[in-house]
């Protein structure tokens, strides 16, 4: 009863991804680092890396607003948190991943956990508010922490190690690193949707009251969909700390969530592999039309309005109409 | 006194501002028995229900069921209980297959569904049971077809096969006639007198040859309140039943 609610996915748009389409980007972002070096752009792998990273924290976020119906736009305090559990170890030289990784998501999973059964009261405009108070609440706390560089940030004195071992130093390893972490969180995510407890999401999105009436306690499932979802911002802020050696408080900041949504929705809400699809986009078309001109937002703005009105079920809806034989998501 | 009854509510009242809509209303239900709750709209009849399965939260007064008072019980531990309902809005989950929206309620209790692996939807264990209560209201055919697609009819008897998967103790059951053909109602008829003894149902009803052919006892509700209570033939010769709501020349 307590929850922000999307209208039903239509039904031709599979529950599940499966299939042809994320295993086609997989391919793709593993042979980025042939093609960069093919094409003498070394810059396609930072973009690659970045992609990715921010995919990991779209699809979780994908599971939360696209099948759970939780519209939350305080998403960027979970990977701020986890870039910040790196930075802070590691200015105490505390600079293993074996220690890193678990503050990084165990600090988002108690944030999450705090805060979500706070939010997880209100429902529709409401939970959004919270969430974004939340959000904000992380925000000024990171900038206010002068030790760390308060707005400014903190530099990384590099990346971490792992058990001692610098294996992330080189950004081959690093990015196939990344790959395997977005591997991961799609493999889990997309689990998590076709189980008991994704299906119970699923129906309490649909329809709350019914979900209570046969004897779901819907808000308990919610809060868990809202820790995992967290857990997952907290491994993208950590890569993301550890591939730009650098924390600040703009990564919580609330556009950054808001470009989170507009990666998801961009990609096609409730698909997992959309997301990743939207983030690549969306990060692609600021590198690319960045170049053209400073106020790329002007052109990025128009484009995404086109793709809501005219691309129902964002890319993948629009894919999904175009070739119906491939029932892909 | 007879046997305990299985639902007692006990001096229920309800006020939404300042307009009473359940007041003071007592009534008992014995195990296996339909007991049909009739009144004009507006006679706080959906209300009622809504305190009994727990949406609603009243003002005073207790709900006891199976020997203990759950009054201050939310829906879902009620439901849990042996309460199930269906609406008299029709209520399923529309992106769900009609099995699946079944499958939901064995889901509920048969073990955890804090279970993050595997697929929901190929448990034989839960879909079972599921196509169990499907061919039980005769929808069996139209299994694997979204709720939101099935017909208005199919969507009200699909409520039905929600409420059987929960093994329920007692049925609620808020005008599953409503809005359904004379042969879909008198198919429901059917299906509901099947259920007789098997568990206990109240029927909110406004079909008269529904309530007629199917009730026990019958409780009539005018504002609020519970002006006559009995078997059918005494309820329906009451006086004030038919100034107010069978009119004359009534079933």
């Amino acid at each position: 009863m307590s929850l922000a609610r999307l209208p039903p996915r239509r039904f031709s748009v599979p529950l599940s991804s499966s299939g042809v389409l994320p295993a086609a980007m997989f391919a793709l972002f593993a042979a980025v680092p042939v093609i960069a070096a093919a094409v003498a752009q070394s810059y396609l792998i930072d973009l690659a890396t970045r992609t990715m990273i921010f995919a990991i924290a779209a699809i979780a976020l994908d599971l939360l607003v696209g099948y759970a119906g939780l519209i939350s736009f305080g998403h960027a305090a979970f990977i701020g948190i986890g870039a910040y559990a790196v930075g802070i170890l590691s200015a105490h030289h505390v600079a293993d991943a074996l220690i890193a990784l678990p503050a990084a998501v165990g600090g988002c999973v108690l944030f999450a956990a705090a805060t979500g059964s706070i939010c997880l009261r209100t429902k529709g405009a409401y939970f959004i508010m919270m969430t974004l108070a939340f959000g904000q609440m992380a925000f000024f706390i990171a900038s206010s922490l002068a030790p760390y560089g308060g707005d400014n940030g903190l530099s990384i004195a590099g990346r971490n190690t792992v058990a001692g071992l610098a294996l992330l130093r080189s950004d081959r390893v690093f990015y196939y690193v990344v790959l395997a972490c977005l591997g991961v969180t799609f493999l889990v995510c997309r689990s998590l949707v076709d189980s008991r407890f994704g299906r119970v999401l699923r129906g309490a999105q649909q329809n709350p009251i019914r979900m209570a009436t046969i004897g779901f306690k819907i808000r308990r499932f919610q809060l868990v969909a809202y820790v995992i979802c967290g857990a997952f911002g907290g491994l993208s802020g950590f890569l993301l700390a550890n591939s730009t050696e650098f924390v600040s408080p703009a990564y919580m900041s609330w556009q950054r969530s808001g470009e989170l949504m507009v990666m998801v929705i961009l990609g096609g809400l409730g698909t997992l592999s959309g997301a990743m699809i939207g983030t690549a986009v969306f990060l692609f078309a600021e590198e690319w039309l960045s170049d053209l001109t400073e106020n790329w937002k002007v052109i990025f703005g128009p484009l995404l309005v086109l793709v809501v009105l005219f691309a129902r079920g964002g890319i993948i809806g629009l894919w999904s109409r175009l070739s119906p034989s491939v029932h892909d998501g | 006194m007879m046997a305990e009854a299985l639902l007692r509510i006990e001096a229920l009242r309800k006020s939404f501002g300042r307009l009473v809509v359940t007041d003071d209303v007592t009534l008992e239900v014995m195990p296996g028995e339909l007991h049909a709750v009739i009144g004009p709209n507006g006679a706080g009849k959906t209300t009622l229900i809504n305190q009994i399965c727990g949406l609603l939260a009243a003002d005073q007064g207790r709900v006891l069921f199976a020997g203990e008072d759950i009054t201050a019980l939310p829906p879902e531990q009620r439901a849990l209980r042996g309460l199930a309902r269906s609406f008299q809005v029709t209520s399923i989950l529309p992106g769900f297959a009609a099995v699946e929206n079944v499958a939901l309620a064995v889901q509920a209790r048969s073990g955890s569904s804090f279970r993050f692996r595997g697929r929901a939807a190929a448990e034989r264990a839960l879909n079972e049971p599921a196509l169990a209560a499907l061919a039980t209201i005769g929808l069996a055919e139209r299994a694997q077809v979204p709720a939101g697609q099935l017909s208005h009819g199919e969507k009200r008897t699909l409520e039905l096969a929600i409420a059987l998967a929960m093994a329920p103790k007692l049925l609620l059951l808020d005008e599953p006639m409503a809005g359904i053909s004379r042969e879909e109602a008198d198919r429901l008829i059917a299906v509901l007198r099947g259920f007789k003894g098997r568990f206990a149902m109240i029927l909110v009803e406004h079909d008269m040859t529904a309530v007629f052919a199917l009730a026990d006892r019958v409780s009539a509700l005018l504002y609020g309140r519970v002006v006559a209570a009995g078997t059918p033939q005494v309820v329906r010769a009451d006086p004030q039943v038919r100034a107010a709501y069978l009119g004359e020349g009534a079933p």
